[in-house]
């Protein structure tokens, strides 16, 4: 899809998805994304740079892929061999599949042996123990509620967020007051020229409702927000990329390293997707985001495992 | 799994005969109803059982579900693939229940 015919204006709505072996490096200044092929992604690049990887889901074995330890290990490969090294990776949730404490020593293992510092948010498959605590002993420490925290790097503020504890109704996510009331100090006394990253699990705009691709309350913490120049939004859950600028907000959500997920409307529902032999490792991968040293955007770059 | 499901499938058969040897009528209604988890639906979502009955869910998709019954306070625990839940039902109503996973998930039971 080439990003430039659709010449999205300021304020324009863009929405799309990358799909099989398709690797996009998204420039977003100013609210208005540019998007290159990968290879071309290098130039202006500042040399910061993180990585993300998402949905590893460690613990599930159906046909859909039953190595899912060997596809997040090569996306760490992909991630650990990348030319300008992140300076850390952030993993959007879903690390396990059933919450195992097994699958989380597995995890824990692999992301260790990057040697990056890592940050974490839970996804549902994360918590499914009632008192949440195979992930919190691991990845709570220094956060506030079910795990959420934020912390500056390169002058930049991260804020990890946490929408699945409180699933609603309707299946999508939820922050809850107390984290809100938590954000809204967090970035009070922040300058407005301060780039923004948020990270959590489930997408904080509503991708597609039926299917509880949401977060209920997300539009608040995203007012939150408005006042800064530039916001990146990170996501996992879907399984899938998608893509989505509103103002000064960038919204993406990453693969997963371990399925893929059927597409909204499509799809006849939200389980795995199976795909054709040998072409699994083209829909799941890895997103790297660069700070752009220029003018505070970021560019993200998708790279399947394949290709 | 099939621990599971053998021991759900034998309290269904010991609750049907038991009920048949001492009171013929309630025998007759009760029973054991299954009910398959599927593409992120219970399947039916509507079942109509009488009262001492049981109902079985099991997990036909390849992602983990729940069944949370919210007006009773039962939480199965999180099902995987081919892995089961029998609840008994020792009171009459109408028992909504949804998926704690994916709360769009809905069903219902209702007890006769």
């Amino acid at each position: 899809m080439n990003i430039s015919e659709l010449n999205p204006d300021r304020r324009g709505f863009l929405k799309c998805m990358s799909w099989a072996g398709s690797a996009m490096v998204w420039t977003v200044a100013g609210g208005i994304p540019r998007a290159r092929i990968i290879g071309q992604a290098e130039a202006g690049d500042s040399g910061f740079s993180f990585a993300q990887v998402s949905d590893s889901h460690l613990g599930f074995n159906k046909p859909v892929n039953t190595d899912v330890t060997g596809t997040f290990q090569q996306a760490l490969d992909h991630v650990a061999g990348m030319e300008d090294k992140p300076a850390f990776l952030i993993h959007t949730g879903d690390i396990t599949h059933l919450s195992a404490p097994d699958a989380f020593d597995t995890a824990a293992q692999m992301l260790g042996a990057t040697r990056l510092p890592v940050y974490t948010v839970p996804g549902e498959h994360d918590i499914l123990e009632e008192d949440r605590k195979s992930y919190l002993n691991r990845y709570g420490k220094g956060t506030r509620g079910d795990g959420w925290y934020s912390f500056n790097a390169h002058g930049m503020h991260f804020i990890g967020l946490v929408n699945v504890v409180n699933l609603q109704g309707n299946g999508l996510g939820d922050l809850g007051h107390e984290q809100l009331e938590w954000l809204e100090k967090d970035v009070k006394g922040l300058s407005a020229s301060t780039p923004i990253v948020v990270f959590a699990h489930v997408p904080l705009w509503i991708v597609y409702q039926d299917w509880g691709w949401g977060t209920k309350d997300g539009a608040r913490a995203l007012s939150y927000l408005k006042r800064f120049g530039s916001v990146t939004v990170l996501n996992g859950h879907i399984h899938q990329v998608m893509q989505k600028v509103e103002g000064h907000v960038a919204f993406h959500t990453a693969r997963s390293t371990a399925f893929p997920q059927g597409v909204p409307g499509v799809a006849k529902g939200p389980g795995p997707m199976p795909v054709p032999p040998g072409e699994l490792k083209n829909v799941l991968g890895t997103a790297k985001i660069s700070l752009v040293a220029t003018a505070s955007p970021l560019a993200i770059v998708d790279t399947p495992l394949a290709g | 799994m099939h621990t599971i499901l053998h021991r759900s499938a034998m309290c269904g058969v010991f609750a049907l005969s038991l009920g048949m040897l001492a009171v013929p009528f309630v025998a007759r209604s009760e029973g054991s109803t299954q009910v398959r988890i599927d593409n992120f639906t219970f399947g039916p979502g509507k079942i109509s059982v009488a009262k001492g009955s049981t109902v079985t869910w099991t997990n036909e998709d390849d992602i983990p579900h729940t069944v949370v019954l919210t007006a009773l306070g039962v939480r199965s625990k999180t099902l995987d693939t081919d892995k089961a839940f029998t609840y008994q039902f020792d009171k009459a109503g109408t028992f909504a229940y949804i998926c704690g996973l994916h709360p769009n998930m809905h069903g219902q039971v209702v007890v006769r």
